[in-house]
């Protein structure tokens, strides 16, 4: 009977593990639903924007407020899993408190989890007045309304949850602690500068019941870490994990660079070649299927384009910086992260209902999800690329499917085929004889 | 170009002019501004002329990769039978595709904006710049996005203001934060899509707030953007849109 604890305990890691597993499959799964790109160059400033961005944080401090707010949480949140090492054990193998041979070290931990903690709170309840009672209006925008508003603050229910636990359990403990002559198993071990406040609480009560809080909290502890855990495949708060493969697999190129389409380039350079055979039959490969331009759904997007979709946090940066959301545009750049995933998670159900094969449901990222007129609001001007904490880059989605919109269905607005027209007659975007370029000289 | 090739001489630079500097009357001035310092510091250079076409940059920001492309490898074709080392353009849209989107498809050359070149003939002593007209007076800078955030250039344009012994202002939104004048990704030749508000306006606003006499640009569409919105605020009396290189030219009465 005495191991029954540790083997509920034991299960309940498996189950939590095993059901985060399962998801991670599924996450990979849907981001390899992406095209090929090659991010695999320059390894050394891959690493170097990884450690600055996503350890380091440096693009979040450019607001500084929300940055040094998001310092603590996350600081906190990456420190205190250190005691998480030391909940395990103890639950599986039936101890208490097995760091406490560290002596003074355990002391200065366990405080500075505390301290943490208390922070964490101050920060978690901040950010909720930010949303909800300041109602700063990148967290006010229509394309942030139900599910994700619901989702962002579930999540700071959640961290005030864990903290609170975290410090009522530290405080009961140290309630058992404190019984003169000593009491069970509560050895004296650990520095306590925030629950002791919190210890009063459990004056009076008897120490058996004060046992059995410090259990219940113990316990509700650790299950709501793994419950947030698996949360986060739900949730906008898997960046606590992918900010870093993200901010890696980032583009390295100089922002203005946009990519040049390969498959293009072959029929461009075919058009140009006075030795091809314009009437030469094009060569015939049974396995090939016809190459599109652009994109229009999810699977036209490269993997990183997904991966950038997965790991938007929907703070909203990039909408406040973009010109046409300033402007009241239909267009918010962070939509346009969020419709990604979105379609990406609805075209993953679909495969998991059809035993891994994708059933065409008469719906794409393009029109259903994104509409051209937010796609044609873009100036292309990068400011949404610049200002995203974590290296997202929404443009480079917006102009895949302007390329779709162009190059397959020939659906842009009047004016640019106008301008297109101009370019392909007289090499200029307006109606200018090319003979007249060098007029300014005599004028 | 051609003439310098007949008589078997190589420009020290290619000048880009671009279709703006070329067709557009405003950004034309321009041009003719840039062309004078460069005689006043004996700049051996060169145009294209009639054999100049579109970078392809709306083309592509539109989302016409095959136009794009066209436009690039004809421009490649006539780029390297001339044998061009070093371009110099003052249009950071025709800047940003030559020097990043070219090289991919077999045109590989140096590329500088006009704030950059400027910059390197003031830094070689080849041009000296005094304040003239312009000292003492309050310029503000917009920071093009496909010079600024594009590429990082954010410096040439301002230390070229700095010489002129004016007092540079900045405005809230600059640098990396630049906010885009509105012509960017093709906008330049559509109406904009419903909103509350063009995006110049905002930007002008943004200017105004400096309280500037010049509103200094580094791209002929940010400058035609800027001008409308001037226009837009009934401030053409009060303050004046120019290029960087037309507040160079002016100063030292070219």
């Amino acid at each position: 009977m005495s191991y029954l604890d540790n083997i509920l305990f034991a299960i309940l890691l498996v189950i939590g593990f095993g059901y985060f597993y399962t998801n991670v499959k599924k996450i990979i799964r849907n981001i390899n639903l992406g095209t090929d790109v090659n991010r695999s160059d320059n390894p050394k400033a891959r690493w170097t924007n990884m450690a600055m961005i996503a350890l380091g944080q440096s693009k979040m401090v450019k607001r500084p407020i929300a940055g040094v707010l998001h310092i603590i949480v996350y600081v906190g949140f990456v420190i205190i899993n250190i005691e998480l090492l030391e909940i395990i054990i103890d639950g599986l193998f039936g101890t208490h408190r097995v760091f406490a041979f560290l002596g003074t070290t355990y002391d200065v931990l366990i405080a500075s989890f505390e301290i943490l903690a208390l922070l964490v709170l101050v920060a978690v309840i901040s950010f909720w007045i930010r949303r909800n009672i300041i109602k700063l209006k990148r967290f006010a925008n229509p394309d942030l309304t139900g599910a994700p508003k619901n989702d962002a603050n579930y999540i700071l229910y959640f961290e005030v949850v864990l903290m609170t636990l975290f410090l009522l359990m530290n405080a009961s403990d140290l309630h058992l602690q404190n019984v003169p002559g000593g009491f069970s198993h509560f050895i004296k071990a650990g520095s306590f500068p925030i629950s002791q406040f919190i210890e009063p609480l459990f004056n009076g009560m008897s120490n058996e019941l004060v046992m059995l809080l410090s259990e219940i909290f113990w316990w509700l502890h650790i299950t709501g870490i793994l419950i947030f855990m698996n949360y986060l495949y739900f949730s906008k708060h898997l960046h606590i994990l992918l900010a870093f493969p993200n901010t890696y697999f980032a583009n390295l190129n100089p922002q203005g660079q946009f990519d040049n389409l390969e498959s293009v380039t072959k029929e461009v350079k075919l058009m140009m070649d006075p030795n091809a055979d314009p009437f030469a039959a094009a060569p015939v490969d049974e396995n090939a299927v016809p190459s599109k331009f652009g994109a229009s759904d999810v699977q036209d997007l490269n993997w990183v384009q997904l991966l950038n979709a997965y790991t938007c946090t929907e703070c909203g940066r990039c909408t406040s910086s973009c010109p046409a959301n300033i402007t009241g545009k239909k267009l918010s750049p962070r939509k346009i992260m969020m419709d990604t995933r979105d379609r990406m998670e609805e075209v993953g159900r679909n495969i998991d209902a059809n035993k891994g094969i994708f059933i065409p449901d008469n719906k794409t990222l393009l029109n259903d999800y994104i509409t051209p007129e937010e796609l044609w609001a873009c100036t292309s001007c990068n400011a949404c690329v610049e200002e995203c904490p974590v290296n997202i880059s929404p443009l480079s989605i917006i102009m895949d499917m302007r390329r779709y919109l162009v190059m397959e269905q020939s659906a842009a607005p009047m004016p640019i085929n106008a301008m297109m027209t101009n370019i392909e007659n007289n090499g200029a975007p307006w109606q200018y004889n090319q003979q007249d370029r060098l007029n300014w000289k005599n004028e | 170009m051609a003439e310098m090739l007949a008589q078997g001489k190589q420009p020290e630079v290619l000048f880009w002019v671009g279709c703006a500097g070329s067709f557009d009357d405003r950004a034309k001035k321009i041009t003719k501004a840039f062309v004078r310092i460069l005689n006043r510091a004996n700049v051996s250079f060169a145009v294209l002329g009639t054999e100049e076409s579109c970078t392809g940059d709306p083309a592509k920001r539109a989302g016409n990769e095959f136009l794009f492309q066209m436009q690039a490898m004809m421009n490649i074709e006539v780029l390297n039978a001339y044998e061009a080392k070093k371009i110099v353009t003052a249009c950071p849209h025709c800047f940003n595709t030559l020097k990043n989107e070219y090289p991919e498809l077999g045109g590989k050359y140096e590329v500088v904006h006009h704030t950059e070149f400027l910059k390197s003939l003031l830094d070689d002593g080849r041009l000296t710049i005094e304040g003239g007209q312009f000292k003492g007076k309050r310029i503000t800078f917009h920071d093009p996005c496909y010079l600024g955030r594009a590429n990082n250039v954010y410096e040439a344009p301002r230390d070229l203001i700095l010489k002129l012994d004016a007092e540079l202002v900045e405005m809230k939104r600059s640098k990396a934060n630049g906010l885009c004048c509105g012509a960017g990704g093709a906008q330049m030749f559509k109406d904009a899509e419903p909103g509350n508000k063009e995006i110049n306006v905002e930007r002008t606003e943004d200017a105004l707030e400096t309280k500037p006499e010049i509103i200094a640009a580094g791209c002929p569409f940010c400058n035609t953007m800027m001008t409308d919105g001037i226009k837009n605020k009934e401030k053409e009396g009060e303050v004046k849109v120019m290029d960087i290189a037309e507040l160079i030219a002016n100063a030292q009465d070219l």
